[in-house]
């Protein structure tokens, strides 16, 4: 009976040239980029690419831009819950300007975003200032990554979850109050299952844009091996080096736990769109 | 006490004076290389006759520069005779790879070199420029960006070229005086106003109230001539004791709190963020930043040893279209070494060979230090891959 459904002509025409079309496309855009880099470094051998990933100082760098990613998203995903809950669901004074600027991070050469966010934490900018009395340093340290990652992943979050906000029917939480429930309960078991969805599509795309981070990390990063040395600028130095199998070495090592994680995110995603059967 | 000799119709030497000869020429040390010409005095523009000129260059030994002279000779002679028909009357296009913090030097010396191009009766060229790390240009000129001529912050960059892509000759850096290099820097200190730490030598660096403000020499030329200023002061320091030197340089790394990816960012660290205590930096980027924060705010401090810079210029042989544009980059490069613009890299704060056409302010900037060169270090063929390559010392220090 499926079978029979899948060979019936389409009532929409034209898949078979917009598919091909796409898939040519995207493998111009998208699909021969990457095999040309997971290529490049393959063609020195497996043994040899794992001999060139494997150092410490590789691993250090690894592991903090996963990480300072990892809380960044984590960080958006809470606050992006919370400005996209805001936008929509209260009107005052400066909602519009708030909106249009929550997209600004796209719009801003990261770079740029970079060097005004260090100017601002460096020790005599307008905030490092105020929280060096209290001996807290952000820029030149982790928590420097943390923020601009967190800068350039925000509107990821925000723009995701405020459509799926938006379409909430508000008598749901009426009749969940008439039912007894508190307003607690009623996020907890009505209103977070509906986003679920949307917020790990967010915290994906934040983490991702995050791992992958160069522009706007190395001005506020220190940059020092074992400390603040993010992996894409480990990735830049073996290029500097003329280095091209070892940084595609790492680059490829960034896929493979980019993708790791992805896969991972995708399927709690499915896992609780089963369990809540929404969206 | 630097003299300068004419050595070409357009092209001149500098060096220390070693003595006049019976016919009244003038025998220099060129970065190590004797050179004999005629004498050039200050403000004086006459062209000695090429015939004296060839007698001069005659007296010279077979030396490395002699081939490069040969050269000149060739040139001086077809300009002075006529001999070459001017070169083809259409416009030559140029592209100059450059690094960072030459941009404010060749925009001006462009417009000075298309001045005296077209005085030559040559139609004016079109003279393009492109900036940015050292490192990086050297890829994007093995990558196929049809540069001209290259005026890198690193020999080592050049040989890069030169290796992967065949363009370039391997003898590259003798074809030009001072081994291709037509100006010259060293690594100075700049340290904040009235310096409140007392930083005078290398050997503070590595106190503890002491932070120090570097580039990466990984991603920045400028940082590697920091790094080996650093290593030849210690070398010296310690008789040449590697561990004593390995474990100086590990200290001083320790007081950097930032590395910056280039030499620009991290005088921005220092200046515009206000950190650390002493900055290493180009001696010409330490005196624009004087220049543009005005002399209240820093002061320079000129340690006892540092390193003779050469950021050297070269055609890329290979990307060259015709003898014309041969002709054209060849000038380019060879007109760097005429007093006006050796003047020109001087008012640039740059070391230029040249004084005789700059002015005296220009001059006086400059203090005597000791300086060692690439070469007392093993030169960059040894010094790259054994300090700044993958697992070289500089990564050493680090895993250590």
């Amino acid at each position: 009976m499926k079978s029979g459904l899948m060979r019936a002509p389409s009532p929409m025409p034209g898949f078979g040239l917009a598919f091909g079309v796409t898939l040519a496309m995207l493998s111009i855009v998208v699909i021969i980029p990457l095999a040309a880099l997971i290529g490049r470094g393959f063609s020195v051998g497996p043994g040899e690419l794992w001999s060139m990933i494997n150092s410490r100082r590789i691993w250090a760098a690894l592991m903090l831009s996963f990480r300072a990613a990892l809380i960044a998203a984590l960080f958006n995903l809470i606050f992006g819950l919370l400005l996209a809950w805001i936008l929509v669901r209260y009107d005052f004074w400066g909602r519009k300007f708030i909106d249009a600027a929550v997209d600004l991070p796209f719009a801003l050469p990261t770079a740029v975003a970079g060097i005004a966010l260090t100017a601002l934490y460096a020790p005599n900018g307008f905030f490092g200032q105020f929280l060096g009395q209290f001996g807290i340093r952000i820029a030149y340290t982790e928590v420097g990554i943390w923020i601009a990652l967190i800068f350039i992943g925000i509107p990821f979050v925000v723009r995701t979850v405020q459509p799926v906000i938006e379409e909430l029917e508000r008598d749901v939480e009426e009749v969940s109050a008439t039912l007894g429930a508190s307003r607690f309960y009623t996020l907890r078991r009505v209103i977070l299952p509906t986003l679920v969805p949307a917020l790990l599509t967010g915290f994906a795309l934040a983490l991702a844009r995050s791992v992958g981070e160069y522009g706007s990390v190395i001005f506020i990063a220190g940059n020092i091996p074992f400390q603040t040395e993010i992996a894409p600028l480990l990735i830049f130095i073996r290029l500097e080096e003329f280095n091209y199998e070892a940084a595609a070495a790492i680059g490829i090592a960034m896929l493979v736990i980019s993708f790791a994680m992805l896969l991972f995110i995708n399927a709690i995603q499915i896992w609780s769109r089963r369990r809540i059967g929404l969206v | 006490m630097y003299r300068t000799i004419r050595t070409g119709t357009h092209s001149f030497a500098q060096g220390r004076f070693i003595r006049t000869t019976r016919d009244g020429r003038v025998e220099i040390d060129a970065g190590g290389r004797r050179l004999i010409g005629a004498a050039v005095g200050r403000g004086q523009t006459e062209v000695e006759r090429p015939s004296a000129f060839v007698q001069a260059l005659a007296s010279l030994s077979l030396s490395r520069g002699f081939m490069w002279a040969l050269g000149t000779i060739g040139l001086s002679a077809s300009l002075s005779f006529g001999a070459l028909p001017p070169a083809q009357a259409q416009a030559q296009e140029l592209l100059n790879v450059s690094y960072d913090p030459t941009r404010e030097l060749y925009r001006e010396y462009n417009e000075l070199f298309t001045q005296w191009w077209t005085a030559q009766g040559n139609p004016a060229p079109t003279l393009r420029q492109s900036h940015g790390g050292s490192g990086g240009q050297a890829r994007a000129v093995i990558d196929g960006l049809e540069a001209g001529v290259v005026t890198l912050a690193l020999a080592a960059d050049i040989d890069v070229i030169g290796e992967s892509t065949g363009k370039i000759p391997a003898d590259w850096q003798t074809r030009l005086p001072h081994n291709s290099s037509p100006y010259t820097s060293t690594i100075v200190f700049l340290v904040r106003d009235g310096n409140p730490k007392g930083i005078n030598d290398w050997a503070d660096l590595i106190r503890e109230d002491v932070q120090v403000i570097t580039p990466n020499p990984k991603t920045s030329g400028g940082a590697r001539w920091n790094f080996l200023a650093a290593w030849a002061w210690a070398q010296r320091e310690f008789d040449g004791d590697e561990a004593q030197v390995r474990d100086y340089v590990a200290a001083l790394l320790r007081n950097v709190p930032v590395l910056d990816t280039g030499a620009r960012g991290s005088t921005n660290t220092f200046v515009q963020r206000g950190l650390g205590d002493v900055l290493l930096a180009w001696e010409n980027e330490a005196f624009l930043a004087l220049a543009e924060q005005g002399e209240g705010a820093f002061d320079i401090v000129v340690p006892s040893l540092s390193i003779l810079a050469e950021p050297p210029v070269s055609i890329v042989d290979g990307n060259l279209a015709d003898d014309a544009q041969r002709a054209l980059a060849t000038a380019y490069l060879e007109h760097l070494y005429s007093p006006e613009a050796q003047a020109l890299a001087l008012r640039h704060y740059y070391r230029a060979w040249d004084t005789s056409a700059a002015t005296p302010e220009d001059l006086a900037r400059f203090p005597d230090l000791e300086l060692v060169t690439i070469d007392d270090l093993g030169g960059w063929a040894e010094v790259q891959p054994a300090f700044f390559s993958n697992g070289g010392i500089f990564d050493q220090i680090y895993e250590e």
